[in-house]
């Protein structure tokens, strides 16, 4: 039996979390994920949280502490925003490189100085290099489905890889959304219990982590991609099963959206997505034949599912981050994607960078702007380019 | 307990990568002997990663985990945590960390650590200096030695960590040293008997750190004793209780060595004696020193 529960992004998430029954949780409060870590120590208090809490001095120790109690076998989980995550950096890799699945919500917020705690996926962009699978949520239902997902994802043997959820500062954060919530029952029949790929055990001593030779490291390398792109056809098979399971889909690595017939879609991420929906109805309805593809998993990227795509149609990507020197992530992945492999033209616009609003009219002008030809740079800055 | 007297097996097995004369190694070879295969060890960057063996081997024969340069209280509050929901209370978790890792970078998460309570055993061994790195200045290089980074001598003094420790209130400290292995053995096997965060630092002399031969280690430790360099102690419940030499140095039972018996014999501080001798540095060591003493004679005596 599921019930509806209707509360913001972060309680959303802490809900899920805790039904996915954690042994250790070790985190540390930043704006705007702080109501994350309340939200699980109601749990702790009400008692629907039964592991480990460990309220840490940093997020540093927010992430080594749960690659510890990773390393001895049991679920984890934390969570975490901007200037947070840039301090776990090294962590980040540390978990990816020890193969520890720690499963936790970052909350998209801006980089300072100056200080700005609006939406901006800077953050966890800037954290693309670290081995870790990352999803990027819509809606508060996406949130609940995909922190339960996540857990039997990036706990799979062929994966045993950390795995982020990413969603908008304030827009999912702080934004209450019906969510259907499914009982405990239902969530372990989904969700089978962790077996650790390796652990910490007295009965059978191991070194972990010492010093590895070039050879012998190339192939830890190598062996993370492989399950990284194994990760490609398991999302989608657990995104199958949660929909036959739950009835509910919100996309594998992409979710299509009125594609058919489309001669251009658009590829966008987080709470543009949302607004993209909006917009794909208004432009077909003025007869723009325009589809959406809103990128769900940034890691794995999905690029044979784009490269299908540019086959059909016409790019245009909207970035809410900027690799500086260079141009938006997705802008820059989608077409090494497709290079010397399809004639689309790919259009990229910045958009919503420090938390500035897209709304859906944003999201029309840009499309058009792309249809009609008449951007002039290489990649538009929107809202910026007429300044 | 005598040294024949203590446990025969060895967890720390052959195919170290140590240096010879290393410190770190007999420490822990009294530590491993005191706790037993009933332990897991948490290892930031310090000497210890190259001393482990490189993959797939190790010298180790208790779970080792590497962890992040200043993450070690950190991801042992982790490995304790998780060990705990899984009720497994009877393994002890060590955190083994240079006084790098813990003077410096490290002590934010061993703070953090502490103040929550976390049931582990925290043990720096201090060897003055980052030595994996190849010898420079840490927060507990002491004062005029030689490092790579202070190639004219440290113009600071060293931190006293035991009493930033101390500052915790947490049930048991203590600080021991390599040239008494038997003292060394008691402290851990009290530590392990005591819930709750506990924390240890070994002086830990370091032939090619400090610049000294390699058969001099224990040596060189006794004499930090012995000049009042260092001192061993317990803290337990707020009470401090010097023991062994520093017990008979602070009842003044017997006199305190002067610094230079110690420092002569370092080529870190041959620039205080070679070409001429730097009386006045040499007598900056031995005040502070002296001020130091008489900091302990005023709290615990």
């Amino acid at each position: 039996m599921s019930s509806v529960m209707i509360d913001t992004g972060n309680y959303i998430a802490a809900k899920a979390a805790v039904l996915c029954k954690p042994d250790v949780v070790a985190a540390y409060p930043i704006t705007p994920q702080t109501t994350l870590v309340e939200g699980i120590a109601k749990y702790v208090g009400t008692g629907e949280f039964k592991g480990e809490y460990i309220c840490v001095e940093s997020e540093h120790s927010a992430m080594a502490a749960c690659i510890g109690a990773s390393a001895t076998g049991v679920r984890t989980f934390t969570g975490t925003s901007s200037h947070g995550l840039l301090l776990m950096h090294e962590m980040l890799h540390w978990a990816a490189l020890a193969r520890l699945p720690v499963i936790m919500c970052n909350i998209n917020r801006v980089i300072g100085p100056g200080w700005n705690i609006w939406a901006d996926e800077n953050d966890s962009i800037s954290q693309r290099d670290t081995g870790w699978i990352q999803f990027y949520c819509s809606s508060n239902q996406e949130i609940f489905d995909t922190v339960i997902q996540a857990f039997k994802i990036g706990e799979h043997e062929k994966v045993s890889l950390p795995v982020m959820i990413s969603y908008n500062a304030f827009i999912l954060s702080h934004t209450s959304m019906p969510v259907f919530v499914p009982d405990e029952k239902e969530i372990d029949s989904f969700l089978p219990k962790r077996i650790p790929k390796w652990k910490l055990e007295v009965e059978n001593p191991i070194t972990f982590g010492n010093i590895i030779l070039p050879h012998e490291y190339e192939k830890v390398r190598k062996e993370m991609q492989d399950s990284q792109e194994y990760s490609k056809k398991l999302i989608v098979e657990i995104s199958k099963e949660w929909k036959k399971k739950f009835g509910r889909f919100h996309g594998d690595l992409l979710e299509l959206y009125k594609c058919e017939d489309a001669e251009y879609i658009l590829l966008s991420m987080g709470a543009i997505g949302a607004e993209s929906k909006v917009a794909i109805d208004n432009l077909q309805k003025n007869g723009f034949k325009v589809g959406l593809a809103r990128v769900r998993s940034f890691r794995p990227f999905p690029s044979e599912d784009i490269l299908k795509l540019s086959k059909q149609a016409d790019l245009i990507v909207i970035d809410r981050n900027i690799s500086i020197g260079s141009e938006g992530a997705i802008f820059n992945e989608v077409k090494g994607s497709i290079y010397g492999k399809s004639s689309a033209k790919v259009h990229g616009f910045i958009a919503g960078l420090g938390g500035k609003d897209v709304t859906f009219k944003d999201v029309e002008n840009m499309c058009k702007k792309a249809i009609n030809g008449k951007e002039k740079a290489h990649q538009v800055w929107y809202g910026l380019e007429e300044v | 307990m005598a040294i024949k007297d203590l446990p025969f097996e060895e967890c720390y097995i052959p195919g170290s990568a140590a240096c010879p004369g290393c410190p770190a190694t007999m420490a822990m070879r009294i530590v491993f002997k005191a706790i037993g295969k009933k332990m897991v060890m948490i290892v930031p960057a310090c000497c210890t990663a190259v001393i482990e063996s490189l993959h797939p081997k190790t010298s180790f024969n208790v779970p080792t985990m590497n962890i992040a340069f200043e993450a070690a209280a950190a991801g042992a509050s982790g490995v304790e945590a998780g060990f705990r929901k899984q009720g497994r209370e009877d393994i002890t978790v060590v955190a083994w960390a240079g006084d790098g890792g813990t003077y410096d970078i490290g002590i934010q998460a061993l703070s953090g650590a502490l103040e929550r309570n976390t049931n582990f055993i925290y043990i720096c061994y201090n060897n003055q200096i980052y030595s994996n790195t190849g010898i420079q200045r840490s927060g507990a290089t002491p004062y005029a030695a030689w490092t790579t980074t202070t190639v004219d001598g440290k113009t600071e003094f060293r931190k006293e960590m035991g009493e930033i420790i101390q500052a915790h209130h947490i049930p048991y400290a203590a600080q021991a040293c390599i040239a008494y292995p038997e003292d060394l053995y008691k402290k851990i096997i009290k530590a392990k008997s005591i819930k709750g965060p506990k924390y240890i630092e070994i002086m830990a002399p370091c032939p090619p750190g400090w610049r000294f031969a390699m058969e001099r280690t224990v040596e060189m430790g006794a004499m930090a004793v012995e000049t009042g360099a260092w001192a061993l102690y317990e803290y337990e419940n707020d009470k401090v209780t010097f023991n062994g030499k520093s017990k008979l140095i602070l009842e003044g039972k017997i006199e305190r060595k002067p610094i230079e018996d110690w420092i002569k014999y370092q080529g870190r501080f041959r620039h205080l004696f070679i070409p001429k001798k730097d009386v006045k540095k040499i007598k900056a060591i031995q005040e502070h020193t002296d001020r130091i003493w008489e900091r302990y004679r005023t709290c615990y005596l």
